[in-house]
């Protein structure tokens, strides 16, 4: 730490509290943040780095303690006075209005009213001068993921903030637009400028960060300099305990297994203006294996997955095989019954029905591969098996919650997908295809999920995991292919991929180019 | 000071059960006032609209009279809203639904069998259910909003019925009054129990609506695909099921039950088409459904207060000299206010005491 000692920190909050109903989101949070500094906020998704954030950002008002701000008492009553005093954020989620041009998103958000030619010459000079060249006259919906987030710190930094806030910046970047994103930070930093970095990823933390502030359950448990810790003694802070590592055991003859899940020359339309088309996606899955699909959130991931899961339908019959039989016309009851499971990107509101139960939801994604169980004479639900099966996967895949038989709404994030993927591993399908398993789950639930489909694989059935997380797809996959504007790589071996090689191919570079790149980088 | 929403994590088990009651006490208040405003005491109307009528057998009968096509409207309905299909033309599905179950006794007054009044009952719900189809195959072919088709077809069902009654199936020994032929013997609904009242079979036809549907929505899979449709359509198609195919159960269902009410009331209460067969029950449908939470069985019980709310205001107008709008006024306000209390089963009030300062530092080091 910098001196910190002597020096008056930037900001500092001394026994922050916020209490939602009986939950203390954060409770006595004590941090402080020096000028020039990068500062990583670390924990897990639910130890309440966010509900933090909210309030230094004014979204949220504490119940208690005090935030100081150059050594004044600050009350931070909106996000406006928190731009007036000289604090910017970038969240994780854009808001950007797709159909608008940088520039004029930029405006939207600047309280004066500068003509729009006068902000697009500022953010296009800034933009270059920091090294994150953009074109403040492109329509936002043509950008990439990573070109909106360098709008959203453009617009940022034109209010001359002197803490910027950064919420998991990395999680929509390749690996290279990452490296672009620290030179920038760095810059900032020796321009004085404090930066506040909330991540879960430890290695970028260590590379980056000056100090770090570990939370967990809503409690600061420690601070330290990271360039000093490692990784695990890192993930050791977040945790409280040792997260078990996955263990991926080689398989044999996988080139001889059956092909159980076989896409063959899909090709989708762009559903709405936005949405991305699939261009000729052709990816076979044997059984016992695990391939992995890597990209940027918005290059077709989710349209593809809606393809196989027969959410949407292809014309070409031929263009998926379940199990060896054409689908492409079948809706997802017929997909499932062919032994396939599903689990979306989206919890609530697409793998599960917000407002209804646990069991009721077991019934969601069940009611036609398990009729004989489920349903009886006349359509009458058979509520004791499904009680008894939602109980099961609760136990098995240790599920926490407040009630019985809690709806699914009442659950945290990482506790419901528990139960959405338990829900589909309960069935022992042929085929798995999930999206983003471990989104916002916890680091030991996250293990477990892995370890999870790895094992339902080696048991001879064909898993596809989409994910933006490549360190899970390198721990997990046997191999990885990587989606980028709607087409997908062929899938390269785990042991051959490197992270450069894995990053090209989400930056969208030629297949056949990959190991000049690799060099290039 | 101002006052708060604040979101609760789980709905409220207590207030679900609460609210109904709440809005009702809200009414009374709201309707005590407006009464004091009129220049009436407000204790002997509200005497008159919800006491007096339940002081008499007979006037029990009525009860069940107007509270009969309310249930059958408002059970149907109840459906179609838990999919989350808005169907407002009711009104119009129930004058469709006499039109067509009168036609057989207007146009065949020869065809004389006990069979006339099965078939009546089945062409009403035919023809309640193929005016509820129109919304639901504009909705799913053309993507139009079914509030305004349905509740457009409504005022095209009115005139049609209204044609027909002084045009070509007209009573020519009316007397020129609009209106068809009165119904032979076997084409009108019997009373349950002549010798205590007027009460006819619609009501138990309603009974037996509201209980099957209640089975249907909570013990079988039919029910749970209107209730996860209705809340999350895309977790509903990912379950497997079709958002269009609901469409047409949603408007086909409720449009037959008023349909069925449609011609219960002719074949019963009324004993002829006439241009005024309908006073309304279709919209009055739509707050009975609200009013029992849009559950079956809920729907019972608010069918009867609201048909009580008809009886007390031909009361409150032949004893005090209310006018009869007092009756709609009634029936606005306790919407209004069973909508606004359902607030509180997913949000609680806080007050939060006003503060002073947006962000500024204070000065005070």
């Amino acid at each position: 730490m910098q001196g910190t000692s002597t020096q008056q920190p930037l900001l500092e909050t001394r026994g922050l509290t916020k209490i939602f109903g009986s939950l203390r989101a954060c409770d006595g949070i004590d941090l402080a943040i020096a000028p020039g500094e990068i500062h990583a906020l670390l924990g897990e998704n639910g130890a309440g780095k966010s509900t933090l954030v909210k309030m230094l950002f004014g979204s949220l008002e504490p119940n208690g303690g005090e935030i100081r701000w150059k050594g004044n008492s600050a009350r931070i009553a909106n996000p406006n006075a928190a731009r007036k005093l000289g604090i910017g954020m970038v969240f994780q989620h854009f808001s950007l209005f797709e159909a608008l041009t940088a520039a004029e998103n930029i405006a939207l958000s600047l309280d004066d009213d500068t003509p729009i030619s006068t902000i697009a010459a500022k953010a296009k000079a800034l933009s270059y001068s920091y090294g994150l060249p953009l074109d403040p006259d492109a329509l936002v919906g043509d950008l990439s993921v990573g070109e909106r987030q360098r709008i959203e710190i453009i617009r940022c930094l034109l209010q001359q903030p002197e803490l910027i806030i950064l919420d998991e910046p990395t999680s929509v970047l390749t690996p290279q637009e990452a490296d672009k994103l620290f030179e920038t930070l760095e810059r900032l930093r020796a321009e004085g400028k404090s930066i506040l970095y909330i991540s879960h990823r430890l290695e970028e933390v260590k590379r980056l960060c000056d100090a770090a502030t570990v939370m967990r359950h809503g409690k600061v448990v420690d601070h330290c300099d990271p360039r000093k810790e490692t990784a695990a003694s890192l993930a050791r802070m977040m945790v409280g305990n040792e997260v078990n590592a996955v263990v991926r055991p080689p398989v044999d003859g996988i080139a001889e297994a059956p092909v159980l899940l076989e896409i063959d020359d899909l090709t989708r339309p762009p559903a709405t203006p936005f949405s991305i088309p699939l261009r000729h996606v052709r990816l076979e899955v044997r059984a016992g294996e695990v391939i992995g699909i890597a990209g940027v959130a918005g290059n077709g991931q989710g349209e593809l997955f809606e393809a196989i899961s027969g959410e949407a339908l292809q014309d070409d019959p031929g263009a998926i095989r379940i199990a060896g039989t054409e689908c492409g016309r079948l809706k997802i009851s017929a997909r499932r019954k062919l032994g396939a499971a599903f689990v979306p990107e989206e919890r609530l509101g697409h793998g599960a029905a917000p407002r209804m139960k646990l069991s009721e939801n077991l019934l969601l994604s069940r009611h036609s591969t398990d009729a004989r169980a489920y349903v009886g004479p006349l359509g009458v639900i058979r509520s004791g098996a499904i009680q008894a099966t939602a109980q099961r996967i609760i136990r098995m895949m240790d599920v926490r919650k407040s009630a019985e038989d809690p709806e699914a709404a009442a659950l945290s994030g990482g506790n419901l997908q528990k139960f959405i993927v338990g829900r589909e591993l309960d069935r022992q399908p042929r085929v798995l295809v999930v999206n983003q398993p471990t989104w916002g789950v916890d680091a030991g639930a996250a293990a477990r999920i892995r370890q999870a489909l790895i094992e339902l694989a080696r048991a001879g059935s064909a898993v596809l995991v989409v994910s933006q997380d490549l360190d899970e797809l390198f721990e997990i996959s046997d191999q990885i292919a990587v989606m980028h504007n709607g087409e997908l790589s062929k899938p390269i071996p785990v042991a051959e991929a490197t992270l450069e090689k894995i990053g090209l191919l989400m930056g969208g570079a030629e297949p056949g180019h990959v190991d000049h790149g690799a060099e290039v980088a | 000071m101002r006052i708060e929403l604040v979101k609760r994590p789980q709905h409220s088990v207590l207030f679900s059960a609460l609210s109904p009651f709440i809005a009702l006490a809200l009414t009374l208040v709201a309707g005590a006032i407006m009464f004091s405003l009129l220049g009436k005491n407000p204790v002997d109307a509200l005497y008159y609209y919800f006491i007096d009528p339940l002081r008499e057998t007979w006037s029990l009968h009525e009860l069940a009279i107007k509270a009969a096509p309310l249930i059958l409207i408002a059970a149907g309905l109840s459906v179609c809203f838990m999919s989350n299909n808005w169907n407002i033309g009711a009104e119009g599905q129930f004058i469709m639904g006499a039109v067509f179950g009168s036609a057989i006794p207007v146009l065949f007054p020869q065809f004389q069998s006990w069979i006339v009044l099965p078939l009546m009952l089945i062409l009403g719900l035919v023809g309640g259910a193929a005016y509820g189809a129109i919304p639901a195959f504009l909705k799913v072919r053309f993507n139009t909003n079914e509030i305004l088709t349905s509740l457009m077809l409504v005022y095209v069902a009115q005139l049609f019925n209204d044609w027909l009654v002084r045009g070509p199936w007209r009573n020519p020994q009316g007397m020129s009054f609009p209106g068809t032929v009165r119904f032979h013997e076997y084409a009108v609904l019997p009373e349950i129990w002549p010798e205590a009242g007027r009460a006819n079979w619609g009501f138990v036809f309603a009974l037996v609506a509201a209980v099957a549907l209640w089975f249907m929505m909570s013990r079988t899979l039919k029910g749970f695909e209107v209730k996860v449709l209705g809340q999350s359509p895309r977790a509903g198609r990912f379950a497997g099921f079709s958002a269009g195919r609901m469409v047409f159960f949603a408007f086909v269902v409720s449009g037959a039950l008023a349909g069925l009410a449609g011609i219960s009331e002719s074949s019963g209460a009324v004993g002829h088409l006439n241009e005024k067969i309908s006073i309304g029950y279709g919209f009055t449908g739509i707050i009975v459904a609200f009013l029992g939470r849009l559950n079956p069985l809920g729907v019972i019980a608010a069918g009867l207060v609201l048909a009580l709310t008809y009886l007390g205001g031909e009361a409150a107008q032949i004893s005090i000299g209310v006018s009869d709008k007092a009756v709609r006024a009634f029936q606005g306000m306790l919407l209004f206010f069973v909508l606004a209390c359902d607030t509180l089963i997913h949000y609680r009030i806080r007050f939060v005491g006003a503060r002073a300062g947006a962000g500024e530092v204070a000065q005070n080091v």
